[in-house]
């Protein structure tokens, strides 16, 4: 999954670097109600 | 909308870790398989906390002097990951400052 | 952006957060928005109609049996409903049913064509809480909009628009479902909810309903396709979409925004008017009936057990376009799409962007395309506007669509 997952969502800056140096997913997600076939 | 988050015209402070929070009285918190689905009524806006470690902080802010006080449970390497969530929820306004101490736990 | 849904966060040993895609796919507690038709009857007769509306259900809920449903939907915390119809405020206990809902922390948010949204309609509605409004609009022009949506149409939906405005409802939406004859006039829309103080929605025609009548003469052209990408790339932050054009993801390398996949019986469903619970608006077809909410289990009980919903939650192999390059942009289109050009569900979409959709439709072994499930419409289709049709009835909702509930 790969370029049709890619959302334009402000709250989203993809991987980070933490404190140790490694890298961290993130925990929240933000959806845009728009972005969801059949929600309105 | 006949419901306009009051905060149009008011900047979003930026998370202080330090500051007290507390889950947003505009906001439905609805547990899920994963974590829970977090939908504020005001902004319309729609969260995934997609992981129920992130969900059981959220519900007990209110109770911890400050943020960072409330991941201070969480092993050490998971406590930067949450609190870089927290940000992101203040942001969208899911979490805010509880300024007066006034959190009821939900 | 890419996402980092391979990366394992140091502290959390050998656990990964899944994509957020995946748990979609899975199933969540709750849809996350519900279509709910709260009635058949309509006061218009639009030729694309994707519920074939038109004549009440004698068997429509009760105001009491839609407040048992909203007591559900309140405990399962489905956060709003998306009311249609037919045309919801017919339903004398509308506004009742809306404050109701909102009184139990559900939103509403609502289409229309305007019938009921007079001046003191719009003042209410800018006195409620949760609500937002959808007017539909399928023209910027009289012209464009009276021959699909009837006459006088035009008129009454910028008359309700005018009236929200003044009203100081705030931002309404502008609902228009593309065809091959306004998508020229997609900037005029634009404007429009621009000068209203709206926001413009666009949605896809689907062959749906009385949309399978029309849409082979109705449905954008593949250069008309093209256009609405590229307007849609230039213009994405004033337009919603509802996700609804993800088809049209394998045209170009930018994503338009979105979640791209069918959210049928995994975030989304419908309740018609009679209580029958459909995997999305767009399917009213028993192929893909769950069940219905007057059963024992309510509607919870379906969203939870029905074995139509477990089967969409599961992931399916792609099927003939598994192997297309495309795939991952358009994720195979839209499931009620292909059901209803008699597509087979794993194959193409028929407005494939790479035309494996008109090649299999030009197929002579292809189905017989399935008829819709239900039909409400008018017996006389060219019914005008507020006048009876010159016809016996034969029931007491055959001759208007607002006569006395059961």
């Amino acid at each position: 999954m790969d370029a049709a997952n890619e959302q334009a969502q402000d709250q989203r800056d993809d991987t980070a670097v933490g404190d140790e140096g490694v890298v961290e997913e993130l925990l929240v997600e933000e959806i845009s109600i728009d972005g969801m076939c059949g929600v309105y | 909308m006949a419901c306009v988050a009051s905060t149009d015209t008011v900047m979003i402070a930026p998370f202080d870790a330090a500051q007290r929070y507390r889950l947003s009285p505009e906001v439905a918190l609805r547990p899920e398989p994963f974590g829970a689905l977090a939908y504020h009524f005001g902004n319309r806006r729609l969260c995934f906390l997609k992981v129920p470690e992130l969900v059981d902080v959220v519900r007990g802010l209110g109770g911890h002097s400050s943020a960072r006080d409330a991941v201070s449970g969480l092993p050490e390497k998971r406590r930067h990951a949450c609190l870089r969530a927290l940000a992101s929820l203040a942001a969208a306004e899911v979490i805010v400052p509880d300024v007066a101490g006034s959190a009821e736990q939900p | 952006m890419t996402r980092a849904h391979d990366a394992l966060s140091a502290g959390q040993a050998g656990e990964r957060v899944p994509l957020l895609a995946e748990q979609f796919k899975g199933g969540l507690a709750a849809p996350i928005c519900l279509t709910w038709e709260w009635t058949y009857a309509c006061n218009l007769s639009c030729v694309h109609c994707l519920s074939s509306s038109g004549r009440r259900d004698p068997l429509e809920l009760s105001t009491a049996e839609i407040m048992t449903v909203l007591d559900e939907l309140a405990a399962m915390q489905v956060f709003y409903v998306n009311v249609g119809g037919g045309e919801p405020t017919v339903r004398p206990d509308f506004w009742d049913l809306l404050d109701y809902a909102v009184a139990n922390r559900v939103g509403v948010k609502f289409s229309t064509n305007g019938l009921r949204i007079n001046r003191e309609g719009a003042r209410r509605l800018a006195r409620t809480g949760y609500v937002d409004v959808q007017v539909s609009l399928d023209g910027a022009t009289r012209e464009v909009n009276d021959a699909v949506r009837g006459p006088g149409s035009f008129d009454m939906a910028l008359r309700a628009m005018r009236n929200l405005a003044e009203a100081g409802f705030g931002e309404f939406k502008i609902s228009v479902v593309l065809t091959r004859h306004n998508v020229a006039q997609l900037d005029d829309f634009a404007d429009l909810a621009d000068q209203l103080g709206a926001v413009l929605r666009i949605t896809r025609l689907r062959p749906s309903g009385r949309g399978a009548d029309v849409w082979e003469s109705l449905h954008p052209t593949a250069q008309q396709q093209r256009e609405v990408y590229s307007w849609l790339l230039g213009h994405g932050e004033r337009v919603l979409t509802g996700d609804s054009f993800f088809h049209l993801n394998a045209l170009g390398e930018t994503p338009l925004p979105g979640l791209n996949l069918c959210g049928a019986g995994r975030v989304v469903c419908l309740i018609d008017p009679v209580g029958d619970v459909y995997a999305c608006p767009f399917a009213i077809h028993e192929a893909f009936r769950a069940g219905n909410v007057r059963s024992p289990g309510g509607f919870a009980g379906v969203w939870r057990d029905s074995p139509l919903f477990a089967r969409l939650r599961t992931p399916a192999a792609g099927g003939a376009c598994a192997s297309c390059p495309a795939f991952s942009a358009c994720q195979g289109g839209c499931m009620a799409a292909k059901f209803f050009t008699g597509l087979p569900i794993d194959g193409p979409d028929p407005e494939c962007v790479r035309g494996h959709g008109e090649a299999a439709l030009s197929l002579a072994s292809r189905h017989e395309p399935p008829r819709p499930g239900k039909d409400h419409s008018h017996r006389d289709r060219t019914v005008p506007l507020g006048m009876p049709g010159l016809r016996v009835p034969a029931k007491p909702c055959d001759s208007s669509p607002l006569a006395a509930a059961r």
